[in-house]
């Protein structure tokens, strides 16, 4: 009898092309200038650490996201890839995707293609341990919304 | 003499499977090992066969699962050393014996003022149980310094003890994440000296060498049996018996007393003062059938089979570009804790388990440590009686297939 994972799935399930493109090449790694929302948050089961800021426009629309910290491939893909898909968009819409994300990584039914390359992370759903991996960006853009609409913006 | 490690892998059913499509390669045993089938078969045996509780009745199967689970405890007492199996307590790991000595002993006697010593090597069961008791009495704990090559700064231990009011020294024998052997018998000499206590975290020690508590001096001793064969939730806390008698239970009800009146209670005499309730009577005579099989093999055998497997490991494993191992090469336990530059962990260990090599990353319940090495987390390889320089070399290609696999990363 062989021992499998509870999903047999493959590496290349897990990391797709796109997602080792953002890890090896990652975007928007830094800080913005007068970030309206900050939140740094740790993972401390694997120790990913990561700090995501946003700067709005004067139109209220998400103007610059950056990010910076440390962690395996896909907390890190998937911090990169967020940050480009952000920009430009309402808090709003920005809120209606992180919840779409959260449903993917649950392997929740629904139509993901407005995620756009952020559905390669879809395999991750498959690598349960992973999960909090991929959503750690996502999280940090949760309770930085949160915290700014509750008038702070310190992490 | 060298173990017969092909027949040692007869006897343990999980090794002859697969994980993933590829031999198991088991290298995680510093979190638990696996059970051969004397073990297994001692569960079996007393489930199948004299299934009753101890200490209580009079019919036959009582006397029977006494008889195997009190004679569990002597083979363990004599195995580490101790003039009596009064002495070893049943725990359910490693953890819960300090935590019994913290609860029961140390905070009954801390002042505001104290020193408690120990270091950030420790694992967290050897560290926060420390940190609560000092908390609450007002006492201070302070922390040996780690050297570059991981050992323990024995200057900046003589320099804290000779600070004053120390108490008791909290002390790993050998470190999870970095292998080091630290030199317990002169450590305890040491603290002795300024009249403080020593507990010692055997976890990763007791399971890999010979031990004797009454050369080293220890006054306490806590290790866990599943590290070492045992079925999960069979540990034991050691100590010198006029420190059990002064210690107190942390848990009450049945079985720890001698006698209970409405008016209050009297304790039952060590060990069975601090074993309240039921215990887990099967795992504990499969513990003892797991050192009768680690005294077929010998501990210095065993002692020296991990020697070679390690400093094999460290051989092949420095020769990878980008590798950092952690700790110091010689001596220490039988494991490699080491980092890839440009590949966390949690990927590396992704890519092996595809291999069919598991390991252990993360913290290790070290996260003191990984902030005084400067790394999130770590990859883990440690081993046992059964595994082979073979698995080793299987653990390095799947090392150079994760840095295939994920490339030069910047």
């Amino acid at each position: 009898m062989s021992l499998e994972g509870q999903h047999p799935v493959n590496l290349n399930t897990l990391y797709q092309q796109v997602i080792l493109d953002h890890y090896k090449k990652p975007r928007n790694k830094g800080a913005v200038e007068n970030a309206v929302l900050k939140k740094h948050l740790h993972n401390p089961t694997c120790g990913d650490d990561l700090e995501v800021q946003v700067s709005l426009g004067p139109d209220g629309k998400i103007d610059d996201v950056k990010w910076n910290g440390r962690g395996c491939s896909i907390s890190m893909a998937s911090a990169s890839m967020m940050s480009v898909a952000l920009k430009g968009k309402t808090l709003e819409e920005a809120q209606r995707m992180m919840h779409s994300f959260y449903g993917m990584m649950k392997n929740e039914e629904g139509n993901y293609k407005p995620l756009g390359e952020i559905q390669a992370l879809v395999g991750v759903s498959k690598f349960p341990v992973r999960i909090k991996c991929a959503t750690l960006a996502w999280h940090c853009l949760e309770e930085g919304i949160k915290e700014h609409e509750g008038g702070g913006t310190n992490g | 003499m060298a173990l017969d490690v092909a027949r040692i892998r007869q006897d343990f059913p999980i090794l002859q499977k697969e994980m993933n499509g590829h031999p198991l390669v088991y290298l995680d045993n510093a979190a638990t090992t696996q059970k051969p089938r004397q073990v297994i078969q001692a569960l079996v045996d007393y489930y199948e066969g004299y299934n009753a509780n101890v200490h209580r009745g009079i019919h036959t199967l009582a006397e029977r699962a006494t008889e195997g689970f009190e004679g569990a405890r002597a083979k363990i007492a004599t195995f580490i050393g101790s003039p009596s199996a009064n002495q070893l307590v049943f725990t359910r790991n490693g953890s819960e014996g300090l935590n019994m000595v913290a609860h029961g002993w140390l905070r009954k006697r801390l002042k505001p003022g104290d020193v408690v010593i120990t270091s950030g090597m420790e694992h967290h069961s050897n560290l926060i149980p420390w940190q609560m008791a000092c908390q609450e009495t007002g006492a201070t704990i302070k922390y040996i310094d780690l050297l570059p090559d991981g050992t323990l700064s024995q200057e900046s231990y003589d320099r804290l003890l000779a600070e004053g009011n120390v108490k008791f020294v909290g002390l790993t024998v050998a470190s999870n994440v970095l292998g080091t052997i630290n030199p317990v018998r002169e450590m305890i000499a040491k603290a002795h000296n300024v009249g403080a206590k020593v507990a010692l975290d055997g976890a990763q020690a007791v399971p890999h060498m010979p031990i004797n508590v009454m050369e080293w001096d220890a006054d306490w001793l806590a290790a866990a049996g599943h590290k070492m064969l045992a079925p999960t939730g069979t540990g034991f806390l050691w100590g010198k018996m006029e420190l059990l008698e002064e210690m107190e239970p942390t848990y009450f009800g049945g079985s720890m007393i001698s006698e209970v009146h409405l008016s209050g209670a009297k304790w039952a005499e060590c060990p069975a003062k601090f074993e309240a309730g039921t215990p887990n009577i099967a795992d504990f005579i499969a513990f003892g059938a797991a050192i009768d099989y680690l005294n077929g093999l010998g501990m210095e055998n065993i002692y020296a089979h991990e020697k070679e497997l390690t400093e094999y490991a460290w051989e092949r494993l420095s020769s990878i570009e980008g590798m950092r191992l952690f700790g110091p090469r010689s001596p220490r336990a039988g494991l490699v804790s080491f980092d890839v530059e440009g590949i966390h962990p949690h990927d590396m260990s992704a890519v092996l388990n595809e291999d069919g090599v598991a390991i252990r990353v993360g913290h290790h319940c070290a996260q003191p440590l990984m902030e005084l090495l400067d790394v999130p987390a770590t990859n883990r390889a440690s081993f046992y009686i059964y595994n082979t320089k073979a698995e080793i070399d299987r653990l390095v290609d799947s090392l150079l297939h994760a840095k295939e696999f994920f490339g030069y990363v910047s």
